[in-house]
């Protein structure tokens, strides 16, 4: 990772004023030519550290979603994680170090739509399911500052 | 939502990234029919009330070397809750902050908070500074370390489906799961 490159990724995570030359913006602060910006955004975007150039939205408020936990048996984790990964709407899936040791994401467009996949997983997994919905978000998201070795 | 049928189609356009050419946002336009200032304008108004969190380079930290991320949970007073809510969801580190009901017994926790770091080191270190800077010594909590990594799709705000709701970002990859 080269200087450039380092201030690319931690500088520039917000604020990018929604100017009609916003990369030529960013050359002159760095100092750069606008070529340079833009080359050094598509080099990282195709290597896959830089997701997109672009926004962050606030989540929905509409429709219905929650954070989901079960408590699976070792042995048949990754069949129910595929089991439940294959429901539409199903995002974040992770095992965790815990009696809790799947959680995941769940949405769908209404709430009983979600009552409704939750009791399919359930019936089909043979196992209880903990739904704690969103009440409140807390985080003020401005973006990450990096550590460089 | 809210969003007219332009800005939807705004967002629709906007959401994978601004193409990353001199004029980006004349660009932009021109695929939805509006000048490069109205673009402009209406994307301002999308950060002004909120919709739109951030606009700048969004990092993938799996891919620089954040490997690990844990997710804390504490049992807070509901009286406290949302002004350490607010204090923990500041913290630089820190990359989702929700509050979430509880389900007694078996579960005591009210409020999340995604933590990622380096290694587990590093993620351990951080949880220690966010005790000793959010005043949460006599808070309990547990913190559950992520193993595998089943599935992780970037939710994306307008769907074929428009209607599906995202939770968490994560960033997406603006900071894991939720």
């Amino acid at each position: 990772m080269n200087t450039l490159e380092k201030r690319l990724l931690n500088d520039f995570q917000r604020d990018l004023a929604p100017s009609p030359t916003p990369f030529a913006d960013m050359a002159e602060e760095l100092g750069v030519t606008e070529e340079a910006v833009i080359g050094g955004l598509r080099t990282l975007t195709e290597r896959g550290v830089v997701s997109r150039v672009g926004p962050v939205f606030r989540p929905h408020r509409c429709g219905a979603s929650s954070l989901v936990a079960m408590t699976v048996p070792e042995a048949r984790l990754e069949a129910v994680a595929e089991m439940i990964n294959a429901f539409p709407g199903v995002n974040h899936n992770y095992e965790r170090e815990h009696r809790l040791n799947l959680w995941f994401v769940i949405t769908a467009d209404t709430q009983g739509h979600l009552q409704a996949l939750l009791q399919h997983i359930e019936r089909q997994t043979g196992l209880a399911t903990l739904s704690l919905p969103m009440l409140a978000e807390y985080h003020i998201d401005l973006g990450f500052p990096l550590q460089w070795d | 939502m809210g969003l007219t049928a332009r800005d939807q189609q705004l967002v629709a356009a906007i959401q994978s990234g601004l193409p990353l050419v001199s004029r980006p946002f004349a660009d932009i336009g021109a695929r939805i029919g509006l000048s490069e200032n109205e673009t402009i304008e209406r994307i301002q108004a999308l950060l002004t009330d909120g919709t739109i969190k951030r606009l700048g380079v969004v990092v993938r930290h799996h891919e620089l070397g954040y490997r690990a991320n844990a997710m804390t949970v504490w049992n807070i007073p509901d009286d406290q809750v949302d002004e350490l809510g607010r204090r923990i969801g500041a913290v630089d580190f820190v990359t989702l902050c929700y509050r979430r009901p509880r389900h007694l017994p078996d579960w005591p926790y009210n409020l999340f908070a995604m933590i990622h770091g380096q290694n587990r080191t590093a993620v351990l270190h951080n949880i220690e500074s966010l005790i000793e800077r959010c005043g949460l010594k006599t808070i309990q909590h547990e913190v559950l370390f992520s193993r595998r990594r089943f599935k992780q799709c970037g939710a994306r705000y307008i769907d074929a489906s428009p209607r599906q709701p995202a939770e968490g970002r994560m960033h997406s990859q603006s900071g894991g799961p939720p």
